[in-house]
């Protein structure tokens, strides 16, 4: 038993930290990372500067804007990415947009990330009758139309841009809280909780310090996805007329206004809705970066 | 004329010459730094009818040979990198496998190369009954009728002793035990009747009774049908019970290969040597003094343990109603000493790790726990959070066991930050300090449990537990995933750091050698109960209990020359410790056979 073994196998083996740079450094040596990044600055200048970039008022109906029968004009010199049925300029009212759906599909989006990471985490760490409530809870809503609520919803409140923002968040944090709560359950499982839990940790400690930080992937992927979803669902209440109010811009009204004449005038829906998937693609490259980059086990291979 | 003169070569050859023979194997893994080899130019041959083992510790390439032979290899990463793998049986004569296209080969793969592997559960399909999956095995590589393939199957499971087969044949996997699981793969793979079996690890998941009767059922068929058995084992014991020809392997290269006697005898290669010094045997620890001092403070316990059970209600029926009762543990009462190991051994589902969670405060229990003279359940939070920082726990896995998003330093800090103990920079010394004392050093405290290997990993857990200078430590199979070199160092260290610290140890196996080698007082669990208690001498020199008696003599033994004929053979499935409600198992009550050797019954 006590007999040397020459090579220390356990002991041997010597890796020595080396220092790591930053996470901005690391997402800057992506090229896709970059890429993401890049799209959202454009979307964001665009938003903040709509008014210096484009001539036109996004609302205004120019008579100029639509031939002599009344359709819609496609892209010509003039107006960059044509005009709209109302004989509306295209792009400045898709940079306008830009504003509504920035804050549709990061407000929104946000608060239902919150609002169903709490639920899910919650439920799936403390089971029992608190994570029965909460999780029957989440079913009843997951059951319920998420379209109808919503209207429901729109009704109580006056409608307003961040009412709208609510409105979407509220609907949309079930299949988070769904999502999380499984993967939760099954961390509060893992032997290094338990392992925590002899050390003397409290149930802070573990949620934050130990469970949440093995959600951040997931976190991601959904917040990503959320981002065309809750940009479609405004989309979707504004058609219906409890959205945000016509006439101001949003992508997703944009193409909701215009869809009965994409034969006629394709070009209506497939600028903004390229916008909408450029956008969810940018978060979700960064998304991708950022989740290989805050995961210690996967260092060094990047 | 070469062709007649290979053609007559070849027909020798099937008679007596090897029915695998592989030549300059290489294997390529392909890893974050570029392509790694991780077995490297290894020639072996496969006799018929012969048992040759293959040994090595964790990462020697062993697993990836089978895989390779098996055509297995995890792909795209893996890949035979150079050397021919020949198969020549009765059948097919001489095929390289190396150069068979996946549908030739998936022809080969049961029918003439059967494999066993570690985990009988996640080998067999759950949603599948056991006959379904042992029928069309048989119909797709035989073509054999559905009749024709389940009296077959039926055939195969009475050749593996199970009894009732053609009721068996309904069931799912998770209705048999882990030993039966096991009899149904070899079943399984022994079926078509394959040239070669291969067995990876094919016990290291059993307990040790039952460990004996299958690899007792291996031989038998093996006699029977004259396959060819590769059997890959870090386990010493096995392979001295079981090998005709040993290979040693070790970071992808042969040490060294040797008949089976030879190997233990006079093992030539260094590596071999200490390997075979390392394997913790029964009757051979060293002639220790015991480590617990008798100063006259033997009655100031660390821990008392009185009558504790832990029950878990099962639910079942139309309204869901507890209708039973798992009796996991079952009146239990034992105390442990300043500076003393108290080991508890017993195989799966005895309850000795629920007793240890019970103690580390993870499972409700019934019953009294005393810490240092104090009863926890009379605590209140804060007092009881107090009282339990003199229990730490060491897990089994040390991977599992840590956060893998937090660094190793900050991990070993953590018991002392919960406790708010110490500055900032006192903690960072502290931490430095203990990692030294672990054999670790300061300057790795910034890595990720993941950038370690096991064994460091579950020296990282040892200092995490001493942080908070515990009096007890209970160690939960700690050593058992580490490969045997591995495991007597850190049971070295153990056993340092209890002299250096006087700490107590509660020390839960179901290794009986690494048992033998590191305890005081053993205590022997069977359904949820201790059946036998004394020093280690009284319990593993004169055994009293039927049971325990069991237990010991179904350990191999890592000496070939004491290999035995039979195994003890388990007349019946293991008793549950599930009941209905209202059928409370019966009390056992512990007999003083003479200085403290307790025996039931």
């Amino acid at each position: 038993m006590t007999t040397p073994i020459a090579p220390d196998l356990s002991t041997g083996a010597r890796v020595v930290a080396k220092p790591r740079p930053g996470v901005w450094k690391r997402l800057l040596k992506r090229p896709l990372a970059v890429a993401g990044l890049v799209i959202i600055a454009i979307v964001v200048i665009g938003a903040i500067l709509a008014p210096w970039l484009t001539g036109y008022d996004p609302n205004e109906q120019m008579f100029d804007g639509l031939t002599i029968e009344g359709s819609p004009l496609p892209p010509n010199a003039k107006f960059w990415l044509g005009t709209d049925l109302l004989g509306r300029d295209l792009l400045t009212r898709i940079l306008y947009g830009a504003r509504t759906s920035l804050i549709i599909g990061i407000v929104a989006n946000g608060v239902a990330l919150l609002i169903g990471t709490l639920v899910g985490v919650t439920a799936g760490h403390f089971r029992g009758w608190v994570g029965s409530v909460l999780m029957r809870f989440t079913d009843l809503m997951m059951a319920f139309p998420a379209l109808l609520l919503a209207i429901c919803l729109a009704a109580v409140f006056q409608p307003s841009l961040w009412i709208v923002a609510m409105v979407i968040a509220l609907v949309n944090w079930v299949q988070t809280a769904r999502v999380i709560f499984t993967e939760t359950s099954s961390l509060s499982e893992r032997e290094f909780i338990a392992a925590e839990r002899t050390i003397g940790a409290g149930a802070p400690r573990i949620l934050f310090r130990h469970i949440l930080p093995h959600l951040v992937p997931t976190i991601i992927v959904w917040g990503t996805l959320g981002i065309s979803t809750t940009v479609l669902l405004e989309a979707t209440l504004s058609y219906l007329g409890i959205g945000v109010q016509p006439p101001t811009a949003s992508w997703g009204n944009i193409i909701f206004e215009n869809q009965t004449y994409f034969q006629a005038a394709p070009w209506l829906v497939f600028f903004p809705g390229a916008a909408i998937l450029a956008l969810a693609l940018a978060f979700n490259l960064i998304g991708d970066a950022l989740r290989d980059i805050l995961d210690p086990t996967q260092r060094g291979r990047e | 004329m070469s062709a007649s003169l290979d053609k007559r070569r070849e027909e020798t050859a099937e008679k007596t010459g090897p029915v695998l023979d592989i030549t300059g194997l290489s294997i390529a893994v392909r890893g974050e730094d570029g392509e790694r080899e991780v077995v490297s130019n290894l020639s072996l041959t496969l006799g018929r009818g012969e048992t040759l083992c293959i040994a090595g510790e964790s990462g020697s390439g062993k697993s990836m040979t089978a895989l390779a032979i098996m055509q297995l290899l995890p792909k795209p990463a893996a890949r035979i990198a150079a050397g021919t793998i020949r198969l020549r049986d009765a059948e097919r004569n001489d095929v390289d496998l190396t150069t068979l296209d996946e549908r030739r080969m998936r022809r080969i793969r049961g029918d003439r190369i059967a494999m066993i592997f570690q985990e009988p559960m996640t080998s067999l399909n759950p949603v599948l009954s056991i006959g379904r999956q042992l029928t069309e095995s048989i119909e797709v590589h035989t073509g054999a009728s559905r009749a024709e393939a389940r009296r077959r199957a039926i055939e195969a499971l009475k050749s593996v002793r199970i009894s009732e087969a053609e009721s068996r044949l309904k069931q799912f996997p998770h209705e048999l035990s882990g030993g039966m699981r096991q009899r149904v793969m070899i079943a399984m793979a022994l079926a078509l009747e394959p040239a070669v079996l291969i067995a990876d690890e094919p016990t290291t998941a059993l307990d040790v009774t039952v460990q004996g009767e299958v690899l007792e059922l291996l031989r038998d068929l093996q006699r029977v049908h004259g396959t060819s058995i590769i059997l890959i084992t870090h386990d010493m014991g096995v392979v001295a019970e079981m090998a005709d020809r040993v290979i040693v392997m070790r970071n992808g290269r042969m040490v060294e290969e040797g008949a089976t006697g030879d190997i233990f005898a006079k093992p030539q290669a260094t590596y071999t040597q200490e390997l075979l010094s390392a394997v913790p045997r029964i009757g051979e620890g060293p002639g220790r003094r015991p480590s617990r001092r008798d100063d006259g403070t033997a009655n100031d316990h660390v821990a008392e343990i009185n009558d504790l059970s832990v029950r878990f209600d099962l639910r079942g029926g139309l309204l869901g109603r507890v209708n039973r009762r798992v009796h996991a543990v079952e009146g239990v009462s034992f105390s442990i000493a300043p500076h003393e190991t108290l080991a508890l051994v017993g195989e799966s589902g005895c309850g000795k790790s629920t007793t240890a969670k019970a103690l580390a405060g993870l499972v409700p229990y019934e019953g009294a726990i005393r810490i240092g003279g104090r009863n926890l359940s009379g605590l209140g939070g804060d007092e009881r959070k107090a009282v339990r920082r003199d229990i730490q726990m060491v897990f089994q896995d040390p991977f599992a066991s840590l956060d893998p998003r937090m660094r190793v330093g900050e991990l070993v800090a953590e018991p002392l930050l919960i406790h708010g103990i110490g500055s900032k920079q006192e903690r960072r010394d502290r931490v430095a300090a203990l990692f030294e004392r672990v054999g670790l050093s300061a300057d790795q405290m910034e890595l990720y449990p993941h950038e370690f290997s096991g064994g460091q990993r579950q020296r990282i857990c040892i200092a995490r537990a001493l942080a908070l200078r515990p009096k007890l430590i209970i160690a939960d199979e700690s050593v058992s995933a580490l490969d045997v070199s591995v495991q007597a160092r850190v049971l070295d260290l153990l056993k340092e750091l209890q002299s250096e610290f006087g700490v107590a140890y509660l020390f839960i196996s179901h290794d009986m050698a690494v048992v033998e080698n590191i305890s005081d007082r053993v205590a022997v669990m069977y359904l949820g109960q201790i059946v036998e208690m004394g020093t280690r001498d009284q319990v593993f020199s004169n055994p009293r209990h039927p049971y325990t008696k069991r237990l010991i003599e179904a350990v191999p033994v890592p000496d070939p020359t004491r290999r035995r004929s039979r195994f003890a053979r388990l007349d019946k499935e293991i008793a549950s410790a599930t009941r209905k409600v209202g059928d409370d198992p019966q009390r056992l009550t512990l007999r003083d056979v003479g200085d403290g050797h307790l025996v039931a019954g």
